[in-house]
């Protein structure tokens, strides 16, 4: 009797179960069908693009070389982003974690996620409006005085809508990303370790390079990378700032600058026809690629300090 | 104090030297006022002048203290100011921003600008009523989409899945997916109508919505998930102890404990999509008129991209485009910064300490 008594109630409770069960799975199926269908869709739309020549690329020979200066551009912007971001974040995000009085660090944490919160093209409009016409003067003076350095052009920009304001722009953007998970990982640092650094004497700042820096190294680098992949898929500010003509060149002042991948889409797209739609299509498939790598690195970096960390 | 405590300190120092209290302050005083002649001087604006200022407190300041004290509280000295000076010149952005965008855009809002749309006008007196509809019709129907996918998704990974190697895999394609640069969700859902429909430049509202949700669903999963995680295992395990079934005690018991977590998550993340302008430029499209229909092939104008065309396209006089431009990137700001607010308000109002 014992025996059968669970046996005839199971299956009711199975099946409550079992479609409980298949619905969930069910829709985290659905999240992998959605990221193969992005690569597959704009696979099927960009491989037309391989036999596009001239005219339907803005003059370059083929998709290739097409796309390379964008992906230059991507690289680069993104890569000043991260030089202008990657210091002032984590010193914004030490500042609340471990500097601030617990009350006024709760308000600054607020004041950096509004950061995040304001709309990329209202950055766009910002950036453009406001920041660049007040950038020229240093640009010029830069230009005039310090044209023999390989980052700066004699030929400066007059309006200031160069690849480095853009970077100002894209770094403000991605600073509140690498802040708020690097500000998570700085509070989650045992606070027994804290506590040790501070009793043997360390002053503040040698107990968060001994005892916090240790704790948060992965999580730093997690963080400048989803801050990286913000900052190569970012398209309006970059649209709207810079005053791109697709050159390659280091130039951080110059009035000619490379464009990136996706302000080259927002850009073009609504006038594109035919070809010129599958090309850019394409880039946006090279701009995929490109940011699920850095993910997907900076996942595996995470994965394998928390291991060693476990260890 | 008396004399003899005294002629103990004298000999023997428990302490090292210390800068007073008030140093920090009085350096700062004084770069301030150095860095100003200086600007009076040469006649700089107000931004080299707080440049300047902030150079010479850090090295005034930790320069005083080596002298005074030691390297190492020197060193200490130079990395806080260094801390807070990050502190203070990542809020300059913000309230110049914000600054910018209220006295620019305030003196646009009027009964006129918030129920009119653009249809048959040229320079001023037009509105952004069409681009509001829009936008919420938009984002309305990627949140209808995005939060079962998402919510349900988190539930397999949490109560399922939660160490089996398929679940580690989803959690990490999530993660792979918030990183997905919103053009390219622009992109797909483009491809994606383009193949369904085979109308090549088509222009849709569904699609954008769509495409926000690609954008919606990874973070939806990922706030959901964690707020799954912190329902005690104990009110599971006693649940289950009272015969209840797995399902049923996840949506009678985790979930109602988890939802005032799930709810902020929500409107956080409808507040992170509903500003995205890329994908909707390429999907939904640009149009001076009202467009209540989701899934007609037929453009839709939402905030985000009425901003981008009245800046890029102002017409003949530029500054009435831009003005428009300001005016519907004051009312985006706001709609976003009520959902954040009202995300945090939500779920401290409904946080499970106050209901029982």
């Amino acid at each position: 009797m014992s025996t059968t008594a669970p046996k005839t109630r199971s299956p009711r409770r199975r099946l409550g179960d079992l479609v409980f069960s298949g619905t969930t799975s069910g829709a985290a199926l659905i999240i992998l069908l959605a990221l193969a269908g992005v690569a597959i869709f704009l696979t099927a739309k960009g491989v037309p693009a391989l036999k596009a020549t001239g005219d339907d690329l803005s003059g370059a020979k083929n998709i290739v070389s097409y796309t390379a200066p964008l992906v230059f551009g991507t690289l680069w912007a993104a890569l000043l982003a991260l030089l202008i971001a990657t210091p002032l974040s984590i010193g914004v995000a030490l500042a609340v974690s471990h500097y601030a009085p617990r009350r006024i660090a709760t308000v600054l944490g607020y004041l950096i996620d509004l950061l995040a919160a304001v709309p990329s093209v209202v950055y766009g409009l910002w950036g453009s409006l406001f920041l660049a016409p007040r950038l020229v003067p240093s640009y010029s003076w830069l230009g005039d005085h310090a044209h023999w350095l390989p980052l700066f052009s004699d030929n400066s920009s007059a309006t200031g809508r160069t690849i480095f304001t853009a970077a100002i722009v894209l770094a403000i953007m991605v600073l509140p990303i690498i802040t708020a998970i690097s500000r998570e990982i700085f509070a989650q640092t045992p606070r027994l370790n804290e506590e040790a650094a501070l009793a043997l004497g360390a002053t503040r700042w040698e107990m968060v390079r001994l005892s916090v820096f240790p704790y948060a190294r992965s999580g730093i680098v997690s963080a400048v990378m989803l801050g990286l992949g913000r900052a190569m898929g970012e398209t309006m500010a970059v649209a709207m700032v810079l005053s791109a003509s697709g050159v390659v060149t280091f130039d951080l002042n110059s009035s000619t600058n490379p464009s990136t991948i996706a302000a080259n889409i927002a850009l073009k797209f609504a006038d594109a026809t035919g070809l010129r739609v599958n090309a850019l299509i394409f880039t946006g498939l090279v701009l995929f690629v490109i940011t699920f790598v850095v993910n997907f690195i900076a996942r595996a970096i995470v994965s394998r300090a928390d291991r060693r960390l476990a260890a | 104090m008396s004399a003899t405590q005294q002629s103990v300190q004298e000999h023997i120092p428990l302490r090292h030297p210390r800068l007073p209290r008030w140093a920090p302050v009085l350096v700062g005083v004084a770069s301030l006022a150095l860095s100003g002649i200086l600007s009076l001087a040469l006649g700089w604006h107000v931004v080299p002048w707080v440049i300047v200022a902030l150079l010479l407190y850090v090295l005034i300041l930790p320069g005083w203290s080596r002298v005074v004290e030691n390297p190492r509280a020197a060193k200490d000295r130079l990395m806080t100011s260094l801390v807070w000076a990050s502190l203070g010149i990542a809020l300059v952005p913000l309230v110049s921003l914000l600054y910018k965008v209220v006295a620019k855009g305030l003196p646009q809002i009027d009964g006129n600008f918030m129920t009119y749309s653009m249809r048959n006008i040229v320079g001023p007196g037009g509105g952004v009523y069409h681009a509001i509809i829009g936008t919420l019709l938009i984002t309305l129907a990627a949140t209808i989409v995005s939060v079962p996918i998402g919510l349900l998704t988190s539930i397999y990974l949490v109560e399922y899945g939660s160490r089996s190697r398929i679940a580690s895999w989803i959690r990490f394609l999530v993660d792979v997916m918030t990183g997905i640069p919103s053009i390219v969700a622009g992109l797909f859902a483009y491809a994606l109508f383009v193949l369904i429909t085979g109308t090549e430049g088509i222009h849709l509202g569904f699609g954008g919505s769509i495409a926000l949700s690609l954008l919606m669903v990874p973070i939806v999963v990922r706030s959901a998930e964690e707020m799954l995680k912190l329902v005690p295992g104990d009110l599971r395990e006693a649940s289950y102890a009272l015969g209840v079934p797995k399902w049923l005690t996840i949506v009678r018991v985790v979930l109602p404990t988890a939802l005032p977590g799930i709810v902020t998550g929500v409107t956080l993340a409808i507040a992170r999509v509903i500003g995205e302008t890329a994908p909707l430029l390429i999907i939904a499209g640009f149009t001076d008129s009202v467009n209540t229909n989701l899934f007609g092939n037929a453009p839709m104008e939402t905030l985000p991209v009425f901003i981008y065309y009245s800046y890029t396209q102002p017409g003949v006089d530029a500054s009435v485009g831009q003005n428009y431009a300001w005016g519907a990137a004051l009312v985006l700001i706001v709609i976003v910064m009520v959902l954040n607010v009202g995300a945090r308000l939500l779920g401290r109002l409904f946080s499970p300490k106050s209901g029982h």
